[in-house]
């Protein structure tokens, strides 16, 4: 017995099947109107997009089973834009599926190389072209092209400059001093300690002369949230201890993850939730991180109260706040 | 009279309909006309509190304690005030179900009247929060809608949903959607803080600035839907899904049909 293979033969391209439109003149004039109709549908949806723009109230309501309470105009807009497109595609499928050739046809692969003519009569063409337009007689052209051409190159390298500065130290600093008073946010109160129950929650900005002056740079930096437990619920070690106030505990409020609003707090469990990532700070234990991604607990701010009573911040943020960059040493 | 409508098919479906309304507005009527004993004498408030006292006794002590002191599995109410226990009571979330993670919101298990005496009776007890009145309540003159979005935004969104719609807290807690509640229920959480909620102090958070947070919650829940399906307010997550699933599902429909070969 033979043991020798052989390669199995190439089957060549399957025999072509006619389509039903092909072969019935009559199939064929009913796929056209089916196409046609289906392009008719389109144009009737435009014409509808156009009239409930114009002529529908934009204030009328009317119950859709299911969606509830719809309204009109908005939705005869939406349904006669979806009609313009889609009968378009589905006329256009239609139309390639049942009308236009469908013969198989093979594109066979061939070098990309050109004719050694072709490439002859190029080299030519650009040698005369060249010596006609006088590219070698008139070098003072020359050269104020390539001159031209070259510093257009820089225009774009320049541009390049809008990546930079590098922040430098800005990322580390926010608007909190020595002294700082907190307010509310909104409305620019200043905060007494007696103002916040047991289990209350404020949001606080640094106080500024101005309110209205305050940078998105600045607020997307400064918000400090403050908490008040009872002070034996506290876990705290001495220095982060000396850094409450009666009870009140201030973080910001910026996530150290990626830099989300930390505020949702739960009053009974004291953590501190961030909405994006569900990362938990445990508030007892100066916002340890007890679960997600978080890798640093919030930065807490030391504060304590002036002569009037008001709440003020002891000294600025020991470490820089919001999620890690580069140039952050993170100890 | 009767004997002849009994014979239809659909005599006894409307008869419970008309046995439900005439349940259904007695009830209501009866409520509303225990709202409005208001003013109460020395004496009369001596015999709500003393109502009240029985009330808990037999509905409430067996977890706060014979004196509203507290136990393992339930805190004091000494010092709540009145407005928590209309908040806890009125809203349905007490007494209790079950002792599951959040006691949450259903139908009321004491009328307006029992309510009332049973917050005379914890008020009695140490000072609180107290209900806030009808007068106190009225956002529409004196909130403020575009502030209240504002207030809303920085100071309630993170848990109940830029919508107010609700939203997870950890351990199976959530925040609850915030359609349909009472002012005065909305106005009594800010204050008293049930639950997994903070306080929000009348000095941190003015009681103006509480009426237009109630001013614009009740404006987002008037707001009808401006074009297509809300899926429930909830923002990316419903709307994802719904792309991922009939937008996606709709092109891998067409892109088989493009592909098949016509007959």
């Amino acid at each position: 017995m033979s043991k020798e293979l052989n390669p199995i033969e190439n089957p060549g391209v399957p025999e072509h099947v006619h389509r039903q439109t092909d072969v019935d003149p009559k199939a064929e004039k009913r796929a056209e109107r089916q196409v046609a109709s289906l392009f008719m549908l389109s144009a009737i949806s435009t014409v509808g997009f156009i009239y409930s723009y114009i002529w529908v109230d934009s204030n009328v309501y009317t119950f859709i089973p299911i969606l509830g309470d719809m309204n009109v105009q908005q939705l005869l807009l939406g349904i006669c834009m979806a009609g313009a497109f889609l009968f378009i595609g589905i006329g256009a499928i239609a139309w390639a599926r049942q009308l236009m050739p469908d013969n198989e046809v093979i594109a066979h692969r061939h070098e990309f190389r050109s004719a050694d003519e072709d490439r002859k009569e190029f080299v030519e063409t650009v040698k005369t072209q060249a010596a006609a337009a006088g590219i070698g007689r008139r070098p003072l052209i020359k050269r104020t092209l390539g001159a031209a051409l070259g510093l257009v190159g820089l225009g774009p390298i320049l541009l390049l400059r809008d990546l930079g500065p590098l922040p430098g130290k800005e990322l580390e600093k926010t608007s909190w001093k020595a002294g700082t008073r907190l307010v509310t946010d909104p409305g620019d109160r200043p905060i007494k300690a007696s103002d916040l129950e047991v289990g209350a929650v404020v949001q606080t900005l640094p106080e500024v002369e101005n309110p209205g002056e305050r940078s998105l740079n600045d607020i997307a930096k400064d918000p400090v949230l403050l908490i008040r437990l009872r002070p034996e619920d506290f876990n705290l070690d001495d220095e982060r201890l000396s850094w409450t106030y009666e009870g009140i505990i201030a973080f910001s409020k910026i996530c150290s993850h990626m830099g989300c609003a930390v505020a949702l707090y739960e009053q009974q469990t004291h953590h501190l939730l961030c909405p994006c990532h569900q990362s938990t700070f445990d508030v007892t234990r100066a916002a340890k991180v007890i679960f997600g991604p978080a890798a640093r607990p919030l930065p807490q701010l030391a504060i304590t109260v002036d002569s009037e009573g008001y709440l003020i911040a002891k000294q600025p943020f020991t470490e820089p706040v919001g999620p890690s960059f580069w140039e952050r040493d993170s100890k | 009279m009767i004997s002849r409508f009994r014979k239809k098919r659909f005599a006894s479906p409307v008869l419970l309909l008309l046995a439900l309304v005439a349940t259904g507005s007695t009830f209501s009527a009866l409520s509303a006309s225990a709202e409005n004993t208001a003013q109460p004498t020395a004496a009369s408030r001596t015999a709500q509190i003393e109502e009240g006292r029985q009330l808990f006794l037999k509905g409430c002590s067996s977890c706060h304690g014979l004196n509203a002191e507290g136990s393992d599995i339930a805190p004091s109410l000494i010092g709540v005030g009145a407005a928590s226990v209309d908040f806890q009571v009125g809203t349905g979330r007490m007494p209790m179900a079950d002792m599951s993670v959040q006691a949450m919101r259903k139908a009321p298990k004491y009328n307006a009247e029992e309510t009332a005496a049973l917050a005379a009776y914890v008020a009695s007890l140490a000072p609180g929060p107290a209900i806030p009145t009808d007068e106190q309540l009225n956002y529409e003159r004196d909130g403020s809608l575009a502030e209240g979005g504002e207030l809303f935004r920085t100071n309630c969104a993170m848990c109940h949903n830029f919508a107010a719609q609700g939203g997870a807290l950890t351990q199976g807690k959530y925040a609850p959607t915030l359609m349909g509640v009472e002012p005065v229920h909305i106005y009594e959480a800010m204050i008293t803080g049930p639950q997994s909620m903070p306080v929000f102090s009348d000095k941190t958070l003015t009681p103006e600035e509480k009426l237009s947070i109630i001013k614009y919650i009740k404006n987002a829940e008037m707001e009808k839907p401006q074009g297509g399906m809300e899926l429930g307010r909830v923002g990316p997550v419903s709307e994802g899904l719904f792309g991922w699933i009939f937008g996606i599902g709709l092109l891998i429909g067409v892109a088989v049909w493009l592909a098949s070969k016509a007959r």
